[in-house]
């Protein structure tokens, strides 16, 4: 085994004074391994960034979950409601019911009322995000609490007059600790702040249930004190919206149970809504919808840095060829004294595996900075897996052997005779 | 009567061209001698490379059998050749054929690296050759740093690498001024004087004295004499 290490060990360094006698050829004929290996890592870390970041977003709906929206119906079907001036759309209590009640497989749902008011704490004030929702909307979208406490169930039976702030509106209106216990004045109504959340930063595609600049509070106590009618002025005339929910969170027991799931909530809402006032999104369906892209993406990318990979092949057996006839007579000396076509055959291989080994790694150092300088200065996120660096790598030394065989069998092949005679 | 090394029995070769066949040996039998030094001559056409390189193991025969210490290498498969080869030919050629990009050093270790012998022993070797040729001062030269005579030397040291029972020298001194030529036959001489069996193929009747047998070739076959 030792000996076996000692030959091997033996051959590479001689394949590296080999390769180090011809400096300039030997780095011209890596030149194609080292793009096609860091090409091929390259575009994986650029793709496993772009789905990673995807794939985070779309967790954090979380993937037992399903997010059914209000949404403003078309404006054909909108015609009478306009001129009423009250548009009434979107999800109702009673679906609400119906979903918790009529499909077994929910384990929870949390019902979200929103809208625009500002918010007054002492002397500042800013736009926030009223959120009326249950003491689930902290179970099912996980954040930290900072400080206080999040609602409780008690506090939608009591309809109490109680918010949580998150971080950065807390910021905004400089609420601290000690602002627990004070009183946040929302639109003309009056909150006790019970707690403070962290919130996620939630940039690109995918929409997170909750915003930075969010206020918490019990949905019976939004209802009773804000009314099932929002009002705004639009274009100069005087819009009034009428949404029981904004969203509903649904909760499924299972991550089987998801897709089913999804398909009876819109069974049961189709039967209730003649407009399509209302959008299922089912994060589960994006993640693999997600995984899917990735997957496509990762193929088209990798056949892509696999071309170059093939040329950068190619361009090692046509200078091993070259190698072999300059060499023809070296050839002829080896097997004169007593080399064995395995041993000539051994020789070129080694250098070709030496060749494209260290062009891999080489560009492997590519591969692994282009990414990196890319999300310096573009911004987009890139991150190169491990199996990236170990399968191109790997290709790119296999292409070695392959595209080095040929020679390396041409060279034994020689005759020692003829190959003696050559000048 | 000393031991046979290298026996040949209606050696034949014959080469196809097209389609007309050249016989380039025709039944030559020789018996060589250890520790007996030939020169092998002959005309060109005659049939000497030919021969050499049946000797050297190079090549086979087309017919008839060449016995090389006891075993018949006649039909022998590529690896087993070279194997013989290795074991128990050094070759020494008339334009040196040493390889270009490896040290002197490197140069004669070139048949211990292929044998199964410890890097050690070999590079060691090596070192007591280049004394042996006198070049212990040029161990980490390249051949073109040499001059010819000395890049003979560095041949001949790397032929006796793994003690070959045959040195085949081809032309040895043809590529080199005649004091040069003479140091060379000296020290080929020498060799032969401490035992070693020598098979020269050359053209110069000069050389050819130094020798003390003699074969003459003449259309692929032994002649009695010139």
């Amino acid at each position: 085994m030792t000996d076996v290490w000692k030959k091997v060990v033996r051959g590479v360094r001689l394949g590296l004074k080999d390769i180090s006698r011809h400096k300039m050829r030997a780095f011209l004929t890596m030149l194609g391994v080292v793009f096609g290996v860091g090409s091929v890592v390259a575009m994986l870390a650029v793709g496993e960034g772009a789905s990673k970041q995807a794939l985070e977003q779309i967790k954090k709906l979380g993937s037992n979950n399903i997010v059914i929206n209000s949404i403003k119906p078309s404006s054909e079907d909108q015609q009478d409601a306009q001129r009423s001036r009250l548009s009434m759309y979107g999800i109702l209590h009673a679906d609400h019911d119906r979903i918790a009640e009529s499909i077994p497989v929910v384990k929870r749902t949390v019902p979200v009322k929103l809208m625009q008011k500002k918010a007054a704490l002492g002397e500042l004030n800013m736009e926030l995000r009223v959120v009326g929702t249950t003491a689930g909307w902290f179970e099912l979208v996980r954040r930290p609490l900072l400080a206080g406490r999040y609602l409780t169930e008690g506090d939608v039976l009591q309809e109490s007059g109680v918010c949580v702030l998150t971080e950065y509106a807390a910021r905004k209106l400089l609420a601290t600790q000690n602002s627990i216990g004070q009183t946040l004045r929302v639109g003309d109504q009056a909150f006790v702040i019970v707690g403070i959340v962290r919130n996620e930063d939630a940039g690109g595609g995918i929409q997170v249930p909750d915003q930075q600049n969010d206020v918490y509070i019990p949905i019976s106590s939004c209802i009773s004190r804000f009314g099932e009618v929002a009002s705004q002025m639009a274009t100069g005339s005087f819009q009034m919206e009428r949404v029981e929910l904004n969203k509903l969170l649904v909760e499924i027991d299972s991550i089987e149970n998801v897709e089913p799931a999804a398909k009876a909530i819109q069974t049961v809402l189709e039967r209730f809504h003649k407009k399509k006032d209302y959008e299922i999104s089912v994060p589960l369906t994006l993640l693999k919808q997600a995984e899917d892209t990735k997957r496509t993406f990762n193929i088209v990318l990798g056949s892509i840095a696999g071309i170059s990979l093939l040329v950068g092949g190619i361009g090692i057996m046509n200078i091993m060829l070259a190698s072999v006839t300059e060499r023809t007579m070296e050839i002829g000396i080896r097997r004169a004294i007593g080399a064995k076509r395995r041993h000539i055959i051994l020789q070129f291989l080694i250098e070709t595996v030496v060749l494209s080994g260290v062009g891999g790694l080489i560009g492997i150092v590519f591969g692994v900075t282009v990414p990196k300088l890319i999300t310096i200065f573009s911004g987009m996120p890139t991150s190169v897996p491990l199996y990236a660096i170990l399968l191109s790598f790997f290709i790119g030394v296999s292409i070695g052997i392959i595209f080095g065989l040929y020679p390396a069998a041409r060279a034994a092949d020689l005759d020692p005779i003829e190959a003696l005679r050559h000048e | 009567m000393s031991r046979v090394v290298a026996r040949l029995k209606d050696l034949t070769k014959t080469y196809e061209m097209g389609s007309s066949s050249v016989r380039a040996l025709d039944g030559l039998s020789v018996e060589f001698e250890a520790g007996s030094f030939w020169a092998i001559m002959g005309k060109s056409g005659s049939g000497k490379s030919t021969l050499l390189n049946l000797l050297g193991c190079l090549d086979r025969p087309t017919s008839g059998s060449y016995v090389l210490n006891g075993r018949d290498v006649a039909e022998l498969s590529d690896d087993e050749l070279s194997d013989v080869r290795l074991a128990n030919i050094g070759f020494i050629f008339q334009s040196f054929n040493l390889i270009a990009e490896l040290t002197v050093q490197e140069n004669i270790e070139l048949p211990g690296f292929y044998a199964d012998v410890e890097e050690e022993q070999y590079v060691a070797r090596a070192r007591e050759l280049a004394e042996l040729v006198d070049l212990s001062d040029r161990l980490q030269h390249k051949p073109t740093e040499l001059s010819g005579g000395q890049r003979q030397r560095v041949a001949i040291a790397r032929a006796l690498m793994n003690d070959p029972s045959i040195i085949l020298a081809d032309e040895p001194t043809g590529n080199l001024d005649s004091s040069t030529g003479d140091q060379i036959m000296d020290i080929i001489k020498d060799l032969n004087s401490k035992g070693k069996t020598i098979l020269m193929v050359t053209h110069d009747e000069d050389v050819a004295q130094h020798a003390g047998e003699h074969l003459y070739l003449k259309d692929g076959r032994r002649q009695g004499s010139l």
